[in-house]
């Protein structure tokens, strides 16, 4: 078989072609999460804000939540959906 | 500054460990029997950790490191916002170039990125294009942070720049020459730990010096209330602007070729797993520490003058001086552990892609040996010469380093792992595209549609690959018709 057809009959870049789809889900929720806490709490006049832990409550849910809540959602997506498997070729 | 042996010493230490890395990993180099292989991707080996420390460390440059926290100092919170963006890379860079890129790159036995175009498009076109915008951007973004490292020293310790340059110089050249790819990953590992820690303690110090977190906002919002909005201190950061830097600096990031090496140098699926889960901590951790760090500084210390000198200038207000010298080390880490990724990609660039593709095929082992070491080393002597006294055509270069590369590759090497359309007319068409594109934006309409010029010539660079690629397969599949 061609080594330079990079779509040869291969059942492990189905696995892959998917876990990359995944990659693309989980930047896509990432980026709403941020703009959408930052700009929907932080467009708000300024003596409306309200704060935790000090700080504004854009900042703290777009910032410092979002990125606690993305470790926790990629570790979540690496321990179920995806796949061990061998990188090198069985002939090698 | 004058002398300041508090700040020297915790530098003289960091430094002879690094060294101690390099001999070690050079022993590696001596012993194994493929030398390509190990000297530029570490034998392929990297468990999780290495490589995700690797990974952030090579990316998290400098420029980020100390005018990061600067123009957050001016811009407040509306800049750490943007920062963020850069999460993305902690898990988008290993996920979407994945166990595809890992699989065919073995297939293919490449140990470069051009390595692995070359054989995907099968032509010497995409290989000098490729191999040329590598030099091109790369060398100058290489000298640009050659001058930031030489400057760094001089600041902490007070030695001439010359001397200074030297010091950084050696201290670098020394383990990448002898060590490789190995040394350079050793060795991004411990500066991580270094940035990580680094950045924690001194958030911890710059927050209870200014009174506790609420304290601190109160400050600046009563300074000028825009700094606790996501618009800016002037109110310009629009969301458009901000959010454009999620390609530049966030899922952008997979097309440099510093970073997407890194993809085909971990040991197995575990590692990769592990690596993309770490980091995505380390990088978050390290991004909202160092822009804070840079916001909360205003209240501290008001009136910093040159935004490259606030992490300095306030790591030496609040820390007692032995420790704001182990601190200051980590600036000087970020510097290092770019600088070596670069230095050794492009000796891999010419080494590999156009030596041993176009002028000495059948090069024997020991002379590839010598060759790979002599060319490491003389390119850092010829980056030495031109950090005396740089020249304009490198810090323009250095400019659209970024933006070019990834309007350059992102398509040839993202389509080219998962379209099988894809051609190398569609590649060369995009990689002109894409470079051309961002140059003439970036010189003559900075910011089309209110978005960073990356975006619309990521774009145009798509509709060129798909495009090429579609038009060429019609006129094949017509001449083969007849």
């Amino acid at each position: 078989m061609n080594k330079h057809d990079i779509n040869q009959d291969d059942y492990r870049f189905k696995i892959a072609n998917r876990e990359a789809l995944i990659g693309v889900g989980l930047v896509l929720f990432n980026f709403v999460w941020w703009y959408g806490f930052a700009y929907g709490l932080g467009s708000r006049d300024i003596s409306e804000y309200s704060y935790i832990f000090g700080l504004p409550a854009w900042f703290f849910y777009s910032c410092v939540l979002g990125f606690i809540v993305m470790v926790v959602l990629i570790s979540i997506v690496m321990k179920l959906f995806f796949t061990d498997m061998l990188l090198e070729d069985e002939e090698n | 500054m004058g002398m300041n042996w508090q700040a020297i010493l915790p530098l003289l230490l960091f430094l002879i460990i690094i060294f101690a890395v390099g001999i070690w990993a050079g022993r590696y180099v001596k012993a194994t029997n493929s030398f390509l292989h190990e000297y530029f991707l570490g034998g392929r080996s990297l468990g999780g950790f290495v490589l995700a420390m690797t990974m952030v460390t090579t990316y998290g440059s400098a420029s980020s490191f100390l005018s990061g926290p600067g123009t957050a100092y001016n811009q407040g919170l509306g800049w750490v916002l943007l920062s963020m963006s850069q999460l993305a890379t902690g898990y988008f860079v290993l996920m979407i170039l994945g166990k595809k890129f890992a699989i065919v790159t073995r297939k293919y036995k490449a140990v470069t990125i051009v390595d692995f175009l070359k054989e995907r498009y099968q032509s010497k076109w995409v290989v000098i294009l490729s191999a040329a915008s590598i030099l091109l951007f790369l060398f100058s973004a290489m000298s640009a942070q050659w001058i930031g490292g030489g400057r760094l020293i001089e600041s902490l310790t007070g030695f001439s720049y010359i001397s200074s340059l030297f010091i950084f110089s050696i201290s670098v050249l020394v383990y990448v020459v002898i060590g490789g790819f190995r040394a350079v990953a050793l060795t991004d590992t411990l500066q991580g730990i270094v940035m990580l820690f680094g950045t924690l303690i001194l958030l911890v110090a710059v927050i209870i010096a200014g009174g506790g977190i609420p304290s601190i906002i109160a400050d600046l919002a009563a300074e000028n209330p825009n700094l606790i909005t996501p618009f800016g201190a002037n109110g310009d950061l629009t969301p458009s602007y901000v959010s454009s830097f999620w390609v530049l600096v966030g899922v952008g990031v997979v097309a440099l070729p510093q970073i997407a090496v890194r993809a085909m140098s971990y040991k197995n699926s575990k590692s990769m797993h592990k690596g993309i889960i770490i980091s995505t901590i380390v990088v978050g951790f390290i991004m909202l520490n160092m822009h804070l760090i840079g916001v909360f500084a205003r209240p501290v210390m008001p009136g910093v003058e040159v935004g490259d000198t606030v992490m300095p200038l306030v790591a030496q207000q609040v820390l007692p001086n032995w420790l704001a010298g182990i601190i200051l080390a980590a600036p000087m880490a970020a510097i290092m552990t770019t600088v070596n990724s670069l230095l050794l990609l492009v000796s891999s660039t010419i080494v590999k892609d156009i030596y041993l593709n176009y002028i000495e095929p059948e090069a024997g082992e020991s002379r590839v040996r010598g060759l790979s070491m002599w060319i490491t080393g003389i390119l850092g002597v010829v980056v030495i010469v031109m950090s005396l006294n740089p020249p304009d055509l490198i810090i323009w270069l250095n400019l659209f380093s970024m933006g070019g590369l990834e309007s350059a590759f992102i398509w040839p090497i993202v389509m080219g792992l998962y379209w099988s359309k894809g051609n190398k007319h569609g590649a060369i068409a995009s990689m002109l595209t894409g470079v051309s594109s961002y140059v003439l934006f970036e010189y003559f309409y900075p910011q089309p549609f209110g978005m960073h010029s990356v975006v619309t010539s990521i774009t145009l660079a798509f509709v060129a690959y798909v495009g090429f690629s579609l038009a060429s397969q019609k006129s094949i599949a017509a001449i083969a018709g007849k």
